[in-house]
């Protein structure tokens, strides 16, 4: 474990069954950066050893719940944290099955690498083509595909090879840019850590080092300034009387004092009068940081509302194409449905206009004769909104082309959606 | 182009903007403070979130009286100093009156006891959000929880039908009845803790310092010695030098050989120990499910 101050934080998700090594390879990563403690060692010992199981499972440490200890299955995502002295990581650990595709989206939504998992003895499967369309529905800036169980192959190039090329022809279909390749045995611990001198044909680097290196600085959008104002500070304490702060997270671009600005949805035009941030003032802010503006006119703004450039502004509209992951198991998708949307800080109604076709995340393959949506299905559809969202492509920014849909009587967050 | 920010000011930004987003989407929240350096923590980041407001919540402190004096102390001065409102469920007096029945044996604890207490104390208050300082890395059950966690009208956990939390996006909608617990520092690690409090001098209760104190040892556990306790015969009581971990109990809280004065010597000290922080934690060693069970029927 690392006592640097100073390192960067990089979340990245799992997506994998039992067997094809992910909770081998989370437990290698944990343990060779000294991020399993004795006591949970000891834990999952005593547990696996009670389970009549030979060896210590490293899969009980990321399996938390008691149902999944019984079904010796990942249901839920599990958060896992380690740090070497250069970064501090979050592992989002999701099961790998089609019935948990919601769960993977969650893991996704959040991360910088996507970590795909290959049996080297089976190659690029149908799992494997699920993970990557999901990397790719979803955007994650960086996957990396890990070919496991090279110590069963022989360490054989033409192995590793051949399913590099079916991965790289099937990701030409998709829109996932920077894919690397390694080539591992995560039981071994080949190249996860420490380079394998079995591998001598392979000139990439370990995970750990693509973990540790690869850049991440620029997977924030700081070009477009975007600020959903999230809540408005009113002291009303003397010393501050007339003091009116605009709280939020800078959603994308860079804000700098002094700048012009124009607010939504009112149009008015303005100045960053100053930032506040959990240091004091501050003379720039962007993303992810969370402040508190002040503006130079005495217009009023609240929840809901955008701080945006004039020149640079997001779409303003009551009409969304979205594509559409459905996470309801009761229900399935209502054609003209009314749901509660919240995207950014805003929460408004919606209804579903148009169902256009609904996407086999295995194949690709667009459906418009199949209007039955239920969990686990993607679909694109058409929104209407009750009033104008402020909103970018989820290409652009994850943050402003992101939504969720809530049912207005479960109160359950039924889907989750990507603004195309 | 070098917009970068280091780990614990992305963790901090996120806990501050999950706290706003608690502020803006319920009426009536509430802060669950232990004294522990977690709930510390979320105090601070509280008062960093709404500067130059006031806290727009309540602090609630569970007191089973059972608390390390220290404890009590630090609560009642920091409450001074930020002009926080601060309110107290007494377990004390559920039990005084027959709302809870002690346990009894050796290793009879209080912390079972909490919950009816907190669960009453935020059905009294009318809160439908209550803050709390748990993160994910303390224990596996804590693993899966949400930002937002949903509780029914029994203010229980269901954690195999929690609702899915992606991007920014929190989904606080409840019916009438049903409250949310909400864990802004969900991503913080022990060490991060320590970090932040470190880099912020946040001004911390003597007990997580190493001082000499009477302790005996139970289970592979030294626990401090007091009236709480009912010693077994074969227990002796012996200076140490130790530090607290985690607060909790005295009656539960386990304390640790350690010679770390300052928040320097702590934070090399967790860098580098084997063991968890709740290793010492006997609540959690009932068994393998312990907090689970717990948090199931609505334990913090």
């Amino acid at each position: 474990m690392s006592d640097n101050i100073n390192s960067e934080l990089l979340r990245f998700t799992t997506a994998g069954s039992v067997d094809d090594g992910k909770s081998t390879l989370i437990g290698r990563l944990l343990y060779d950066s000294k991020s399993i403690y004795q006591d949970q060692y000891e834990q999952i010992k005593t547990a696996s050893e009670r389970r009549g199981e030979d060896g210590v499972n490293l899969a009980l440490l990321t399996d938390g719940l008691k149902s999944e200890r019984e079904q010796g299955i990942t249901i839920d995502v599990a958060y896992r944290y380690f740090a070497t002295p250069k970064r501090k990581f979050i592992i989002a650990d999701t099961p790998g099955h089609i019935q948990y595709t919601r769960n993977m989206v969650t893991g996704a939504s959040s991360a910088n690498v996507a970590l795909i998992l290959i049996d080297a003895r089976n190659g690029v499967v149908e799992q494997t083509k699920r993970h990557a369309i999901i990397a790719s529905l979803l955007q994650i800036p960086h996957v990396v595909v890990c070919i496991n169980k090279m110590d069963l192959v022989d360490y054989d190039e033409e192995v590793y090879n051949k399913i590099q090329n079916d991965f790289e022809k099937f990701a030409a279909k998709l829109n996932v840019q920077d894919v690397h390749f390694i080539p591992i045995s995560a039981l071994l611990g080949d190249n996860v850590v420490h380079r394998s001198d079995k591998t001598p044909w392979f000139d990439g680097t370990t995970l750990m080092y693509y973990l540790e290196n690869v850049h991440i600085a620029s997977d924030h959008n700081f070009i477009d300034v975007r600020f959903p104002v999230q809540f408005v500070i009113r002291p009303y304490n003397d010393e501050y009387h007339d003091f009116r702060g605009y709280a939020g997270r800078i959603a994308g671009g860079v804000i700098k004092q002094g700048d012009d600005v124009l607010l939504l949805p009112s149009g008015f035009s303005t100045k960053v009068a100053k930032i506040h941030g959990p240091e004091g003032e501050q003379k720039e802010a962007f993303p992810p940081q969370s402040v508190t503006i002040e503006i130079a006119d005495d217009f009023d703004l609240s929840r809901g509302d955008m701080i945006v450039r004039k020149n640079n502004q997001p779409e303003v509209t009551q009409d969304l194409d979205i594509m559409l992951v459905w996470f309801d198991s009761d229900n399935t998708l209502r054609v003209n449905g009314k749901y509660t949307l919240m995207h950014t800080t805003q929460t408004i109604r919606c209804v579903i206009k148009q169902l256009r076709y609904k996407l086999d995340i295995n194949t690709l393959h667009r459906d418009e004769s199949n209007p039955d949506i239920k969990m686990n299905d993607v679909a694109r559809v058409v929104l209407r909104t009750t009033k104008p969202v402020f909103a970018d492509s989820y290409s652009k920014n994850r943050i402003t082309g992101s939504v969720i849909l809530v049912d207005e009587g479960s109160n359950n967050t039924v889907a989750a959606g990507m603004v195309i | 182009m070098d917009y970068n920010i280091n780990h614990i000011k992305e963790l901090e930004s996120e806990s501050i903007f999950v706290m706003r987003e608690v502020a803006a989407q319920f009426e009536n929240p509430v802060l669950m403070f232990s004294g522990g350096k977690d709930s510390i923590l979320m105090v601070h980041l509280a008062y960093k979130a709404f500067f130059p407001a006031k806290i727009p919540f309540p602090l609630l402190h569970i007191d089973t009286g059972h608390n390390f004096p220290e404890t009590l102390e630090y609560r009642d001065s920091l409450v001074k100093k930020i002009n926080a409102k601060l309110i107290v469920g007494s377990v004390q007096e559920a039990i005084d009156k027959r709302l809870v029945v002690e346990e009894k044996g050796f290793n009879a604890s209080r912390n079972g006891l909490q919950t009816a207490v907190l669960l009453d104390s935020l059905e009294k208050g009318k809160y439908n959000a209550a803050l709390g300082g748990a993160r994910r890395d303390e224990e596996k059950a804590r693993a899966k929880e949400r930002f937002f966690s949903h509780r029914d009208e029994f203010g229980q956990w269901d954690p195999k039908n929690q609702r899915p939390e992606l991007w920014n996006l929190f989904n606080g909608k409840h019916h009438i009845g049903e409250h949310f617990r909400v864990f802004p520092i969900s991503n913080w690690t022990e060490l991060d803790v320590w970090q932040y409090l470190a880099y912020e001098k946040v001004e911390l209760p003597s007990l997580y310092f190493a001082h000499e104190r009477e302790v005996f040892e139970r289970d592979g556990t030294l626990l401090a010695d007091c009236d709480y306790i009912t010693k077994r015969p074969e227990e002796k009581v012996f200076k140490e030098m130790v530090r607290c971990r985690t607060i909790g109990d005295m009656t539960c809280t386990g304390v640790w050989r350690s010679n770390a004065t300052t928040i320097e010597d702590i934070i090399e000290e967790v860098a580098t120990t084997r063991m968890t922080e709740r290793g010492g934690r006997t609540d959690d060693k009932r068994s393998e499910t312990s907090m689970e069970d717990r948090k199931k029927q609505g334990y913090f």
